[in-house]
Protein backbone atom coordinates (compact mmCIF):
# COMPACT_ATOMS: atom_id res chain seq x y z
CA UNK A 1 0.00 0.00 0.00
CA UNK A 2 2.70 2.47 0.99
CA UNK A 3 4.71 1.89 -2.18
CA UNK A 4 1.70 2.78 -4.29
CA UNK A 5 1.08 6.12 -2.60
CA UNK A 6 2.31 9.00 -4.73
CA UNK A 7 3.54 6.84 -7.61
CA UNK A 8 2.07 6.14 -11.02
CA UNK A 9 1.76 2.76 -12.72
CA UNK A 10 5.07 3.34 -14.55
CA UNK A 11 6.83 3.98 -11.27
CA UNK A 12 7.01 7.73 -11.70
CA UNK A 13 6.70 9.93 -8.68
CA UNK A 14 3.83 12.37 -8.15
CA UNK A 15 4.85 15.55 -6.35
CA UNK A 16 2.58 18.34 -5.21
CA UNK A 17 4.14 21.78 -5.42
CA UNK A 18 1.93 24.29 -3.68
CA UNK A 19 -0.69 25.53 -2.92
CA UNK A 20 1.52 26.81 -0.09
CA UNK A 21 4.96 27.10 -1.57
CA UNK A 22 7.26 30.15 -1.51
CA UNK A 23 8.18 29.89 -5.20
CA UNK A 24 4.61 29.91 -6.51
CA UNK A 25 3.94 33.39 -5.06
CA UNK A 26 0.40 32.64 -4.10
CA UNK A 27 -1.88 29.67 -4.06
CA UNK A 28 -0.87 27.90 -7.23
CA UNK A 29 -0.95 24.13 -7.06
CA UNK A 30 1.17 22.09 -9.47
CA UNK A 31 0.96 18.32 -9.61
CA UNK A 32 4.19 17.11 -11.16
CA UNK A 33 4.93 13.67 -12.55
CA UNK A 34 8.64 13.05 -12.10
CA UNK A 35 10.95 10.37 -13.37
CA UNK A 36 13.88 10.77 -11.03
CA UNK A 37 14.50 14.48 -11.31
CA UNK A 38 13.13 14.83 -14.83
CA UNK A 39 9.72 16.40 -15.27
CA UNK A 40 7.35 14.28 -17.33
CA UNK A 41 4.14 16.16 -16.81
CA UNK A 42 2.96 19.35 -15.10
CA UNK A 43 -0.66 19.84 -14.22
CA UNK A 44 -1.66 23.20 -12.74
CA UNK A 45 -4.63 23.10 -10.37
CA UNK A 46 -6.18 26.55 -10.19
CA UNK A 47 -9.02 28.24 -8.44
CA UNK A 48 -7.93 28.49 -4.83
CA UNK A 49 -8.81 32.16 -4.87
CA UNK A 50 -11.40 32.13 -7.63
CA UNK A 51 -13.91 34.86 -6.74
CA UNK A 52 -16.02 34.72 -9.90
CA UNK A 53 -15.33 38.36 -10.69
CA UNK A 54 -17.04 37.96 -14.06
CA UNK A 55 -20.33 36.94 -12.45
CA UNK A 56 -20.01 39.68 -9.83
CA UNK A 57 -19.52 42.29 -12.55
CA UNK A 58 -22.82 41.32 -14.16
CA UNK A 59 -24.65 42.95 -11.24
CA UNK A 60 -22.37 45.99 -10.93
CA UNK A 61 -22.76 49.24 -12.83
CA UNK A 62 -20.14 50.45 -15.25
CA UNK A 63 -18.64 52.74 -12.62
CA UNK A 64 -18.50 50.07 -9.95
CA UNK A 65 -17.03 47.19 -11.92
CA UNK A 66 -13.79 49.09 -12.55
CA UNK A 67 -12.80 48.81 -8.89
CA UNK A 68 -13.16 45.06 -8.77
CA UNK A 69 -10.48 44.75 -11.41
CA UNK A 70 -7.86 46.24 -9.07
CA UNK A 71 -8.13 42.94 -7.24
CA UNK A 72 -7.28 40.83 -10.28
CA UNK A 73 -3.68 41.61 -11.11
CA UNK A 74 -2.95 43.64 -8.00
CA UNK A 75 0.51 44.59 -9.24
CA UNK A 76 -0.89 46.37 -12.30
CA UNK A 77 -4.07 47.72 -10.75
CA UNK A 78 -3.75 51.06 -12.53
CA UNK A 79 -3.49 49.34 -15.88
CA UNK A 80 -6.50 47.11 -15.18
CA UNK A 81 -8.58 50.16 -14.23
CA UNK A 82 -7.27 51.90 -17.31
CA UNK A 83 -8.36 49.09 -19.61
CA UNK A 84 -11.86 48.98 -18.14
CA UNK A 85 -12.22 52.75 -18.34
CA UNK A 86 -11.08 52.70 -21.96
CA UNK A 87 -13.62 50.01 -22.80
CA UNK A 88 -16.45 52.06 -21.27
CA UNK A 89 -15.21 55.26 -22.91
CA UNK A 90 -14.95 53.55 -26.27
CA UNK A 91 -18.52 52.32 -26.00
CA UNK A 92 -19.93 55.67 -24.86
CA UNK A 93 -17.59 57.75 -27.04
CA UNK A 94 -16.42 59.85 -24.12
CA UNK A 95 -13.66 62.28 -24.96
CA UNK A 96 -11.05 62.13 -22.21
CA UNK A 97 -9.26 65.43 -21.42
CA UNK A 98 -5.64 65.47 -22.49
CA UNK A 99 -4.41 66.07 -18.95
CA UNK A 100 -6.11 62.90 -17.78
CA UNK A 101 -4.64 60.93 -20.69
CA UNK A 102 -1.10 61.97 -19.80
CA UNK A 103 -1.64 61.31 -16.09
CA UNK A 104 -2.97 57.86 -16.89
CA UNK A 105 0.01 56.93 -19.02
CA UNK A 106 2.49 58.16 -16.40
CA UNK A 107 0.67 56.13 -13.76
CA UNK A 108 0.66 53.07 -16.01
CA UNK A 109 4.38 53.26 -16.54
CA UNK A 110 5.12 53.83 -12.85
CA UNK A 111 3.03 50.74 -12.14
CA UNK A 112 4.94 48.77 -14.73
CA UNK A 113 8.26 49.71 -13.13
CA UNK A 114 6.95 48.86 -9.66
CA UNK A 115 5.68 45.51 -10.90
CA UNK A 116 8.92 44.64 -12.66
CA UNK A 117 10.89 45.67 -9.56
CA UNK A 118 8.88 43.28 -7.44
CA UNK A 119 9.29 40.54 -10.04
CA UNK A 120 13.05 41.11 -10.15
CA UNK A 121 13.45 40.82 -6.40
CA UNK A 122 11.11 37.86 -6.06
CA UNK A 123 12.67 36.02 -8.98
CA UNK A 124 16.14 36.43 -7.55
CA UNK A 125 14.83 35.16 -4.22
CA UNK A 126 13.38 32.09 -5.94
CA UNK A 127 16.83 31.35 -7.29
CA UNK A 128 18.43 31.64 -3.89
CA UNK A 129 19.55 35.25 -3.51
CA UNK A 130 17.95 37.28 -0.80
CA UNK A 131 19.68 40.65 -1.22
CA UNK A 132 18.09 41.72 -4.55
CA UNK A 133 14.70 41.66 -2.86
CA UNK A 134 15.75 44.48 -0.53
CA UNK A 135 17.37 46.42 -3.36
CA UNK A 136 14.25 46.30 -5.50
CA UNK A 137 11.88 47.12 -2.65
CA UNK A 138 13.98 50.15 -1.77
CA UNK A 139 13.12 51.73 -5.14
CA UNK A 140 9.64 50.29 -5.32
CA UNK A 141 8.82 51.94 -2.03
CA UNK A 142 9.42 55.35 -3.62
CA UNK A 143 6.82 54.58 -6.29
CA UNK A 144 4.32 53.32 -3.73
CA UNK A 145 4.80 56.54 -1.76
CA UNK A 146 4.11 58.61 -4.88
CA UNK A 147 0.96 56.55 -5.49
CA UNK A 148 -0.15 56.90 -1.91
CA UNK A 149 0.17 60.66 -2.06
CA UNK A 150 -1.94 61.05 -5.16
CA UNK A 151 -4.33 58.08 -5.07
CA UNK A 152 -4.59 57.47 -1.34
CA UNK A 153 -3.73 53.79 -1.70
CA UNK A 154 -0.57 51.79 -2.09
CA UNK A 155 -1.77 48.68 -3.87
CA UNK A 156 -5.39 48.70 -5.06
CA UNK A 157 -5.39 52.22 -6.39
CA UNK A 158 -8.82 52.69 -8.03
CA UNK A 159 -7.56 55.99 -9.36
CA UNK A 160 -8.41 55.75 -13.05
CA UNK A 161 -12.15 55.87 -13.69
CA UNK A 162 -14.37 56.21 -16.78
CA UNK A 163 -13.99 59.80 -18.00
CA UNK A 164 -10.55 60.51 -16.57
CA UNK A 165 -9.01 60.15 -13.15
CA UNK A 166 -10.59 60.41 -9.71
CA UNK A 167 -8.78 63.51 -8.50
CA UNK A 168 -6.04 65.84 -9.58
CA UNK A 169 -2.38 65.14 -8.99
CA UNK A 170 -0.73 65.99 -5.71
CA UNK A 171 1.20 69.29 -6.03
CA UNK A 172 4.47 67.48 -5.28
CA UNK A 173 3.88 64.79 -7.90
CA UNK A 174 6.20 66.06 -10.62
CA UNK A 175 9.00 66.81 -8.18
CA UNK A 176 8.81 63.39 -6.59
CA UNK A 177 8.60 61.50 -9.87
CA UNK A 178 11.69 63.35 -11.10
CA UNK A 179 13.59 62.51 -7.96
CA UNK A 180 12.51 58.88 -8.40
CA UNK A 181 13.82 58.85 -11.95
CA UNK A 182 17.24 60.09 -10.89
CA UNK A 183 17.27 57.63 -7.98
CA UNK A 184 16.32 54.74 -10.26
CA UNK A 185 18.96 55.62 -12.82
CA UNK A 186 21.67 55.76 -10.18
CA UNK A 187 20.65 52.37 -8.79
CA UNK A 188 19.92 50.54 -12.02
CA UNK A 189 23.54 49.59 -12.64
CA UNK A 190 23.55 47.84 -9.29
CA UNK A 191 20.83 45.52 -10.56
CA UNK A 192 22.94 44.50 -13.51
CA UNK A 193 26.07 44.08 -11.42
CA UNK A 194 24.26 42.05 -8.81
CA UNK A 195 22.15 39.73 -10.94
CA UNK A 196 22.35 40.18 -14.72
CA UNK A 197 26.10 39.70 -15.01
CA UNK A 198 26.26 37.13 -12.24
CA UNK A 199 27.54 33.82 -13.60
CA UNK A 200 25.47 31.77 -11.14
CA UNK A 201 22.26 33.41 -12.33
CA UNK A 202 23.22 33.12 -15.96
CA UNK A 203 23.91 29.42 -15.59
CA UNK A 204 20.56 28.91 -13.89
CA UNK A 205 18.65 30.84 -16.55
CA UNK A 206 20.31 30.36 -19.94
CA UNK A 207 18.76 27.59 -21.99
CA UNK A 208 16.13 26.91 -19.33
CA UNK A 209 12.41 26.81 -20.05
CA UNK A 210 12.75 27.41 -23.78
CA UNK A 211 9.61 28.53 -25.60
CA UNK A 212 9.78 28.74 -29.37
CA UNK A 213 8.17 31.57 -31.31
CA UNK A 214 5.48 29.33 -32.82
CA UNK A 215 4.57 27.86 -29.44
CA UNK A 216 4.42 31.29 -27.84
CA UNK A 217 1.85 32.37 -30.42
CA UNK A 218 -0.08 29.12 -30.25
CA UNK A 219 -0.27 29.21 -26.46
CA UNK A 220 -1.45 32.80 -26.58
CA UNK A 221 1.51 34.10 -24.59
CA UNK A 222 1.81 37.86 -24.40
CA UNK A 223 3.91 40.46 -22.69
CA UNK A 224 7.54 39.84 -21.77
CA UNK A 225 6.95 36.08 -22.01
CA UNK A 226 6.15 36.34 -25.72
CA UNK A 227 8.69 39.08 -26.39
CA UNK A 228 11.40 36.89 -24.90
CA UNK A 229 10.61 34.45 -27.72
CA UNK A 230 10.75 37.14 -30.37
CA UNK A 231 7.01 37.66 -30.82
CA UNK A 232 6.17 41.31 -31.32
CA UNK A 233 3.18 41.68 -29.01
CA UNK A 234 3.34 45.06 -27.33
CA UNK A 235 -0.20 46.47 -27.42
CA UNK A 236 1.21 49.93 -26.74
CA UNK A 237 3.00 49.74 -30.11
CA UNK A 238 0.60 47.62 -32.16
CA UNK A 239 -2.71 49.19 -31.12
CA UNK A 240 -1.70 52.42 -29.36
CA UNK A 241 -4.16 53.92 -26.93
CA UNK A 242 -4.12 57.35 -25.24
CA UNK A 243 -0.80 59.16 -25.75
CA UNK A 244 1.33 56.08 -26.46
CA UNK A 245 1.34 56.96 -30.15
CA UNK A 246 2.96 60.32 -29.36
CA UNK A 247 5.84 59.16 -27.16
CA UNK A 248 9.10 57.60 -28.29
CA UNK A 249 9.95 54.17 -26.94
CA UNK A 250 11.17 50.83 -28.25
CA UNK A 251 9.53 47.47 -28.02
CA UNK A 252 12.07 45.23 -26.26
CA UNK A 253 12.52 41.98 -28.15
CA UNK A 254 14.80 39.04 -27.42
CA UNK A 255 15.01 35.95 -29.56
CA UNK A 256 16.40 33.32 -27.19
CA UNK A 257 13.06 32.18 -25.79
CA UNK A 258 14.69 30.98 -22.55
CA UNK A 259 14.42 32.33 -19.03
CA UNK A 260 17.34 34.67 -19.52
CA UNK A 261 15.69 36.29 -22.56
CA UNK A 262 12.51 36.91 -20.58
CA UNK A 263 14.65 38.33 -17.80
CA UNK A 264 16.40 40.71 -20.18
CA UNK A 265 13.10 41.87 -21.68
CA UNK A 266 11.77 42.89 -18.28
CA UNK A 267 15.00 44.56 -17.17
CA UNK A 268 15.14 46.64 -20.38
CA UNK A 269 11.41 47.40 -20.23
CA UNK A 270 11.99 49.27 -17.00
CA UNK A 271 14.34 51.61 -18.86
CA UNK A 272 11.78 52.11 -21.63
CA UNK A 273 9.15 53.01 -19.05
CA UNK A 274 11.52 55.56 -17.53
CA UNK A 275 12.01 56.96 -21.04
CA UNK A 276 8.23 57.38 -21.48
CA UNK A 277 7.81 59.05 -18.10
CA UNK A 278 10.69 61.44 -18.81
CA UNK A 279 9.00 62.60 -22.00
CA UNK A 280 5.68 63.22 -20.30
CA UNK A 281 6.46 64.44 -16.81
CA UNK A 282 7.31 68.01 -17.85
CA UNK A 283 4.53 68.14 -20.41
CA UNK A 284 1.40 67.45 -18.40
CA UNK A 285 -1.17 69.76 -20.03
CA UNK A 286 -3.24 72.08 -17.88
CA UNK A 287 -6.99 71.65 -17.78
CA UNK A 288 -9.65 69.30 -16.57
CA UNK A 289 -8.69 65.94 -15.12
CA UNK A 290 -12.09 64.40 -15.76
CA UNK A 291 -14.66 64.60 -18.52
CA UNK A 292 -18.20 65.49 -17.52
CA UNK A 293 -20.15 62.25 -17.38
CA UNK A 294 -23.43 61.13 -15.89
CA UNK A 295 -23.50 59.49 -12.48
CA UNK A 296 -24.94 56.28 -13.91
CA UNK A 297 -23.49 55.22 -17.22
CA UNK A 298 -25.62 53.46 -19.81
CA UNK A 299 -23.74 51.65 -22.55
CA UNK A 300 -25.34 51.26 -25.98
CA UNK A 301 -26.29 47.79 -27.12
CA UNK A 302 -23.38 45.89 -28.59
CA UNK A 303 -20.04 44.29 -27.95
CA UNK A 304 -16.91 46.13 -26.98
CA UNK A 305 -13.39 44.86 -26.68
CA UNK A 306 -10.41 46.73 -25.31
CA UNK A 307 -6.83 45.51 -25.17
CA UNK A 308 -4.20 47.03 -22.91
CA UNK A 309 -0.63 46.08 -22.09
CA UNK A 310 -0.23 45.27 -18.40
CA UNK A 311 3.09 44.42 -16.80
CA UNK A 312 2.41 40.75 -17.57
CA UNK A 313 0.98 40.99 -21.05
CA UNK A 314 -2.23 41.63 -22.89
CA UNK A 315 -5.33 42.21 -20.84
CA UNK A 316 -8.55 42.01 -22.81
CA UNK A 317 -11.85 43.36 -21.56
CA UNK A 318 -14.84 42.05 -23.47
CA UNK A 319 -18.13 43.72 -22.61
CA UNK A 320 -21.45 42.49 -23.99
CA UNK A 321 -24.09 45.13 -23.34
CA UNK A 322 -27.83 44.98 -23.80
CA UNK A 323 -28.23 48.70 -23.35
CA UNK A 324 -28.74 48.77 -19.60
CA UNK A 325 -26.75 50.07 -16.69
CA UNK A 326 -25.12 46.70 -15.99
CA UNK A 327 -23.31 44.48 -18.47
CA UNK A 328 -24.87 41.31 -19.84
CA UNK A 329 -21.52 39.59 -19.79
CA UNK A 330 -17.96 40.60 -19.04
CA UNK A 331 -14.93 38.54 -19.86
CA UNK A 332 -11.46 39.38 -18.65
CA UNK A 333 -8.82 37.77 -20.80
CA UNK A 334 -6.00 37.80 -18.30
CA UNK A 335 -2.39 37.54 -19.45
CA UNK A 336 -1.30 35.21 -16.65
CA UNK A 337 -3.90 32.58 -17.53
CA UNK A 338 -2.55 32.07 -21.04
CA UNK A 339 1.08 32.38 -19.98
CA UNK A 340 0.59 29.70 -17.34
CA UNK A 341 -0.93 27.31 -19.88
CA UNK A 342 2.46 27.21 -21.61
CA UNK A 343 4.31 26.24 -18.41
CA UNK A 344 3.71 22.50 -18.79
CA UNK A 345 5.14 22.57 -22.30
CA UNK A 346 8.14 24.69 -21.28
CA UNK A 347 9.37 22.55 -18.42
CA UNK A 348 8.66 19.14 -19.95
CA UNK A 349 11.85 17.09 -19.97
CA UNK A 350 13.86 19.51 -17.85
CA UNK A 351 14.97 19.05 -14.26
CA UNK A 352 12.80 19.90 -11.29
CA UNK A 353 15.22 22.63 -10.21
CA UNK A 354 14.65 24.46 -13.48
CA UNK A 355 10.92 24.69 -12.79
CA UNK A 356 11.47 27.52 -10.33
CA UNK A 357 13.66 29.45 -12.78
CA UNK A 358 11.01 29.07 -15.48
CA UNK A 359 8.10 29.95 -13.22
CA UNK A 360 10.02 32.94 -11.85
CA UNK A 361 10.46 34.49 -15.27
CA UNK A 362 6.81 33.89 -16.23
CA UNK A 363 5.94 36.40 -13.48
CA UNK A 364 2.74 34.72 -12.37
CA UNK A 365 0.25 36.61 -10.22
CA UNK A 366 -2.35 34.16 -8.99
CA UNK A 367 -5.40 36.46 -8.53
CA UNK A 368 -4.91 37.43 -12.16
CA UNK A 369 -5.10 33.77 -13.20
CA UNK A 370 -7.97 32.72 -10.96
CA UNK A 371 -10.02 35.92 -11.20
CA UNK B 1 -6.58 43.61 -44.94
CA UNK B 2 -9.07 46.06 -43.55
CA UNK B 3 -12.47 44.98 -42.28
CA UNK B 4 -14.37 45.39 -45.58
CA UNK B 5 -11.82 43.45 -47.59
CA UNK B 6 -11.68 40.76 -44.96
CA UNK B 7 -15.45 40.45 -44.86
CA UNK B 8 -15.65 40.18 -48.64
CA UNK B 9 -12.94 37.53 -48.70
CA UNK B 10 -14.56 35.57 -45.87
CA UNK B 11 -17.99 35.60 -47.51
CA UNK B 12 -16.43 34.25 -50.70
CA UNK B 13 -14.65 31.52 -48.81
CA UNK B 14 -17.62 30.56 -46.61
CA UNK B 15 -20.87 31.09 -48.54
CA UNK B 16 -23.00 29.57 -45.77
CA UNK B 17 -21.65 31.87 -43.05
CA UNK B 18 -23.72 34.78 -41.81
CA UNK B 19 -22.34 38.14 -40.71
CA UNK B 20 -23.37 40.45 -37.94
CA UNK B 21 -23.01 44.22 -38.11
CA UNK B 22 -21.46 46.32 -35.38
CA UNK B 23 -18.41 45.95 -33.23
CA UNK B 24 -14.81 46.71 -33.97
CA UNK B 25 -14.11 43.65 -36.10
CA UNK B 26 -15.88 41.35 -38.58
CA UNK B 27 -18.37 39.09 -36.79
CA UNK B 28 -18.89 35.77 -38.56
CA UNK B 29 -21.38 33.08 -37.54
CA UNK B 30 -20.68 29.48 -38.46
CA UNK B 31 -22.71 26.30 -38.08
CA UNK B 32 -21.40 23.88 -35.42
CA UNK B 33 -21.10 21.09 -38.01
CA UNK B 34 -18.79 22.95 -40.42
CA UNK B 35 -17.03 24.87 -37.68
CA UNK B 36 -13.90 22.80 -37.14
CA UNK B 37 -12.82 22.54 -40.79
CA UNK B 38 -13.36 26.26 -41.28
CA UNK B 39 -11.39 27.07 -38.13
CA UNK B 40 -8.46 25.01 -39.34
CA UNK B 41 -8.62 26.73 -42.70
CA UNK B 42 -8.72 30.18 -41.10
CA UNK B 43 -5.43 29.42 -39.42
CA UNK B 44 -3.66 27.79 -42.38
CA UNK B 45 -4.97 29.85 -45.30
CA UNK B 46 -2.13 32.22 -46.30
CA UNK B 47 -4.49 35.15 -46.83
CA UNK B 48 -6.11 34.84 -43.43
CA UNK B 49 -3.33 33.35 -41.27
CA UNK B 50 -5.28 33.69 -38.01
CA UNK B 51 -2.63 32.12 -35.81
CA UNK B 52 -3.35 33.83 -32.51
CA UNK B 53 -6.53 33.16 -30.54
CA UNK B 54 -6.55 36.01 -28.08
CA UNK B 55 -9.88 35.42 -26.40
CA UNK B 56 -12.19 32.43 -26.16
CA UNK B 57 -15.40 32.70 -24.25
CA UNK B 58 -19.11 32.01 -24.21
CA UNK B 59 -22.17 34.21 -23.75
CA UNK B 60 -25.49 32.96 -22.39
CA UNK B 61 -28.45 34.49 -24.28
CA UNK B 62 -31.04 32.41 -22.37
CA UNK B 63 -32.42 30.95 -25.62
CA UNK B 64 -29.03 29.76 -26.82
CA UNK B 65 -25.33 29.92 -26.01
CA UNK B 66 -22.85 31.76 -28.19
CA UNK B 67 -19.26 30.58 -28.41
CA UNK B 68 -17.04 33.58 -29.18
CA UNK B 69 -13.54 33.24 -30.62
CA UNK B 70 -11.44 36.37 -31.06
CA UNK B 71 -8.78 35.74 -33.68
CA UNK B 72 -5.93 37.82 -34.97
CA UNK B 73 -3.03 37.32 -37.31
CA UNK B 74 0.52 38.06 -36.18
CA UNK B 75 1.49 38.41 -39.83
CA UNK B 76 -1.28 40.54 -41.35
CA UNK B 77 -2.44 42.17 -38.10
CA UNK B 78 -6.12 41.88 -38.95
CA UNK B 79 -8.65 40.51 -36.49
CA UNK B 80 -12.03 38.86 -36.57
CA UNK B 81 -14.64 37.40 -34.25
CA UNK B 82 -15.87 33.90 -34.92
CA UNK B 83 -19.18 32.92 -33.34
CA UNK B 84 -21.06 29.66 -33.10
CA UNK B 85 -24.60 29.30 -31.79
CA UNK B 86 -25.14 26.34 -29.49
CA UNK B 87 -28.23 24.67 -28.14
CA UNK B 88 -28.84 25.48 -24.45
CA UNK B 89 -29.92 22.00 -23.51
CA UNK B 90 -27.17 20.06 -25.22
CA UNK B 91 -24.26 22.41 -25.96
CA UNK B 92 -21.61 20.53 -27.89
CA UNK B 93 -18.80 21.72 -30.11
CA UNK B 94 -15.50 20.41 -31.43
CA UNK B 95 -12.43 21.51 -29.55
CA UNK B 96 -9.99 23.90 -31.20
CA UNK B 97 -7.05 23.12 -28.93
CA UNK B 98 -5.29 21.20 -31.71
CA UNK B 99 -5.34 24.38 -33.75
CA UNK B 100 -4.61 26.96 -31.04
CA UNK B 101 -3.01 25.40 -27.95
CA UNK B 102 -4.17 28.20 -25.67
CA UNK B 103 -7.73 26.92 -26.13
CA UNK B 104 -7.06 23.96 -23.84
CA UNK B 105 -7.28 26.04 -20.66
CA UNK B 106 -9.91 28.42 -21.98
CA UNK B 107 -12.19 25.57 -23.03
CA UNK B 108 -11.85 23.92 -19.65
CA UNK B 109 -12.97 27.20 -18.13
CA UNK B 110 -15.98 27.48 -20.44
CA UNK B 111 -16.79 23.81 -19.80
CA UNK B 112 -17.16 24.29 -16.06
CA UNK B 113 -18.72 27.75 -16.08
CA UNK B 114 -21.19 27.24 -18.96
CA UNK B 115 -21.44 23.49 -19.30
CA UNK B 116 -20.34 23.40 -22.92
CA UNK B 117 -19.07 19.97 -23.88
CA UNK B 118 -15.95 20.13 -26.05
CA UNK B 119 -15.67 17.02 -28.19
CA UNK B 120 -12.21 15.42 -28.51
CA UNK B 121 -10.69 17.69 -25.87
CA UNK B 122 -7.63 15.88 -24.42
CA UNK B 123 -8.27 16.71 -20.78
CA UNK B 124 -11.77 18.04 -20.14
CA UNK B 125 -11.96 18.55 -16.38
CA UNK B 126 -12.93 21.35 -14.07
CA UNK B 127 -10.22 24.00 -13.81
CA UNK B 128 -11.21 26.70 -11.34
CA UNK B 129 -14.08 25.13 -9.40
CA UNK B 130 -13.95 22.19 -7.03
CA UNK B 131 -14.64 18.77 -8.51
CA UNK B 132 -17.95 18.34 -6.67
CA UNK B 133 -19.42 21.69 -7.69
CA UNK B 134 -22.93 21.39 -9.15
CA UNK B 135 -24.26 23.80 -11.76
CA UNK B 136 -22.82 26.23 -14.28
CA UNK B 137 -22.21 29.55 -12.51
CA UNK B 138 -22.04 31.89 -15.48
CA UNK B 139 -25.36 30.73 -16.93
CA UNK B 140 -28.11 33.27 -16.39
CA UNK B 141 -30.41 30.79 -14.62
CA UNK B 142 -27.79 29.77 -12.05
CA UNK B 143 -28.89 30.07 -8.42
CA UNK B 144 -26.59 29.17 -5.56
CA UNK B 145 -28.61 28.67 -2.37
CA UNK B 146 -25.71 29.66 -0.07
CA UNK B 147 -23.22 31.96 -1.69
CA UNK B 148 -25.27 33.85 -4.27
CA UNK B 149 -23.91 37.36 -4.53
CA UNK B 150 -26.61 39.97 -5.06
CA UNK B 151 -25.40 43.51 -5.22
Amino acid sequence: MFEELGTTAEGDMLINIGPQHPATHGVLHLVMTLNGETIKKTEPHLGYIHRSIEKMCESLTYRQFVYVTSRMDYLSSHINNHGCSLAVEKAMQIEVPERAQVIRVIMDELTRIASHELWWGAMAMDLGAFTPFFYSFRERETITDIMEETCGARLTMNYICPGGVMMDLHPDFQKRVKSFISLFKSKFDEYNELVTGNIIFQNRMKGVGVLSKEDAISYGCTGPTARGSGVSSDIRKLYPYEVYSKVQFDEVLETGGDSFSRYMVRINEMLQSIKIIEQLIDNIPEGEFQAKTKAVLKLPKGEFYQRVETARGELGIYIVSEGGTTPHRIKFRSPGFSNLSALGHMVKGSKIGDLVATMGTLDLVIPDIDR
Amino acid sequence: MNNEELKLKLSEQYPTATFEEGGEWVNMFLEPASFITSALELKNHPDFHFDYLFCLTCVDWKTHLNMVYHLTSTKHRHAMVLKVKLDCNKPEIETVCNIWRTAEFHEREVYELFGVNFLNHPDLRKLLLTDDFVGFPLRKDFEDPINMIRL
